[in-house]
């Protein structure tokens, strides 16, 4: 891919963010369908709550590509809208996404608030397993887990999204995300048992669980062909003024510090890519998407890729290149737009602290990243036990790490390192993040939320009963923070004053 | 060397030191992380179903996104 040259005014935007999970589910002791199984659960959550709040279609555009088309027939959106698909008061949305339950995150200002939400979905999704264990019959159960596939090459995903400025040509950001997407996955990688590529059978075991299921680098799709960077052009804002990178070769990650440190660099990337502070650099890899494999393959962390340049250099090499370059941005232009600079700083050190140990001894982050506390784990369990690598008792442990079944979950046993509190989560449940519009989402459900006949990510629609259903319009994912609507909101004293204060 | 690279270096040096400095911290991490492992290990075989084989086996999903 040829190197582009920097011919664009763009400023880096406050890198409003997202993370959305589709969890693997299985329903043991009765009917396997697990659209029906994902309802059940949802449901059980939904009714429990005695609120219902619909998810709103009106702006959905899926097929929308940042390449500048659209694909056929894209305008309806791929969604099944007859399944169950709930706004909650945090602010979140948890629906039925094929045959999978997801929980996306409300949009978050920073990686600390993506960490906290992205935890409040587990206690979701948990409270949602017992809350459809008192309603089946004793002999059913249903068993989440928070994986990317089912070890036979079918695989869901855990996206991230983060709101980008429009100018900035889409292709320069193509051109450096890439090496970055391939290469973050020595601290994002949730570790698996084997590899899911056909006819590859030498794999113990590999750094990520979704490096086996990427075949392009660029494009559209999300089941098939996955693309190392997605196109998908819905911002759910102002399109004039913003993009959304839609990130889909990620892991879902059960290690906060994984999290943390995959949506914040990530964060900071895209911003640097905004401000250009790229100059000669240039890190493109010869072939990215063998590249992904290799890299996470490589549990040593040794080989090295090469370069179109025709240089070579380690995934490790490549990311000390970004950080270097991190925090030269960070001293050019602070931390606004990577949520402030107590998190920024955290981010920084921690990036450091993970890299500097994978380069000398990667085993010591066993309580940091998911891959090495799975590996060792594992590794330890084959040893004392004499088993080769093709056990299904090690596969089955490899499961268990991401059940969220506390009795069955082995990453519960493992006194990983945590960055919130199980206060903060617990909060996080219920309540919205008071830094982006989530807040004023957030708030009108939890007061008028019987008022409320639908909402999605950018409007809210009232039924005041009387008159034709009034939408609210959000376009502004800034706007509707605590600072901005709190006075409003408490003067407010039914949902028709709100919507005469503001003219809707 | 630019100023930059130089401070590159210096820090690449730093943190080679701090590792030596920290080798025998490291050897008694080492035995503590094992006999948690080790605690760990012995609790697997009750999380585990009987016949792992199956659960693996029985475990299959729709792909998504």
């Amino acid at each position: 891919m040829p190197r582009t040259r920097c011919s664009f005014d763009a400023v880096a935007v406050p890198k409003v963010m997202g993370i959305e999970t589709e969890y693997g589910i299985a329903l043991r002791g009765g009917d396997p369908n697990p659209i029906a199984a994902s309802s059940i659960l949802i449901n059980a959550y939904v009714n429990h709550l005695q609120r219902k709040v619909g998810w709103d279609f009106e702006d959905e555009s899926p097929g929308r590509d940042a390449r500048g088309f659209a694909r056929d027939g894209s305008s309806p959106p791929e969604v099944e809208t007859h399944l169950v698909n709930a706004v909650l008061t945090n602010g979140a949305r948890y629906y039925v996404d094929h045959a999978h339950p997801e929980y996306s995150s409300p949009e978050c200002r920073d990686a600390l608030s993506i960490v906290k939400w992205d935890r409040a979905g587990e206690r979701i999704l948990q409270k949602s397993m017992e809350l459809a264990e008192a309603i089946l019959p004793g002999d059913q159960h249903i068993a989440i887990y928070k994986n990317n596939s089912d070890g036979k090459g079918n695989s869901y995903g855990c996206h991230e999204n983060y709101l980008m400025d429009r100018s900035v040509p889409f292709a320069t950001i193509v051109n450096r995300v890439m090496p970055f997407f391939v290469t973050r996955q020595i601290y994002t990688g949730s570790g698996k048992v084997g590899s899911e590529v056909p006819g590859v059978d030498g794999v113990a075991f590999q750094i990520t669980q979704r490096a086996d299921f990427f075949e392009e680098e660029v494009g559209l799709e999300t089941t098939l062909k996955r693309p190392i960077v997605n196109t998908r052009d819905e911002p759910h804002a102002d399109t004039q003024l913003y993009r959304r990178l839609h990130v889909i070769c990620g892991d879902a990650n059960m290690a906060e510090v994984a999290t943390f440190l995959k949506v914040g660099s990530t964060a900071f990337v895209l911003a640097m890519i905004e401000d250009d502070i790229w100059g000669d650099r240039d890190l493109s890899l010869a072939a990215p998407v063998p590249a992904m494999r290799q890299v996470s393959n490589d549990i040593t962390l040794r080989r090295s890729l090469e370069l179109e340049t025709g240089a070579t250099m380690t995934a490790l090499a490549i990311q000390w290149e970004y950080l270097g370059l991190a925090r030269k941005w960070a001293e050019e232009h602070g931390f606004d737009a990577v949520g402030g600079e107590r998190v920024g700083e955290q981010v920084l050190d921690r990036w450091e602290q993970v890299l500097a140990a994978l380069e000398t001894d990667p085993m010591s982050l066993n309580k940091q990243l998911d891959w090495v506390a799975k590996y060792q784990l594992i590794d330890a369990y084959r040893e004392r036990n004499g088993m080769d690598w093709s056990n299904a008792r090690l596969r089955a442990m490899d499961l268990h790490y991401h059940d969220l079944r506390p009795a069955k979950s082995l990453f519960a046993r493992m006194s990983m390192e945590k960055l919130v509190t199980a206060e903060e989560v617990e909060e996080a449940v219920s309540e919205p993040p008071r830094d982006t519009r989530a807040y004023f989402r957030g708030r009108c459900l939890q007061r008028w939320g019987s008022s409320i006949a639908a909402a999605n990510w950018d409007s809210i629609v009232f039924d005041l009963g009387t008159d034709p259903l009034r939408r609210i319009g959000m376009m502004e994912p800034l706007k509707g923070t605590a600072e901005i609507v709190d006075r409003l909101l408490e003067s407010c004293a039914t949902p028709a004053e709100l919507l005469e204060r503001l003219g809707s | 060397m630019t100023e930059r690279e130089l401070k590159k270096k210096q820090t690449t040096k730093e943190r080679t030191d701090e590792v030596v400095e920290e080798a025998p911290a490291t050897t008694e991490r080492g035995d503590k992380l094992k006999a948690e492992i080790d605690d760990l290990l012995d609790e697997i075989d009750e999380v585990l179903e009987v016949n792992s084989e199956d659960f693996v086996r029985s475990y299959v999903q729709k792909g998504g996104e």
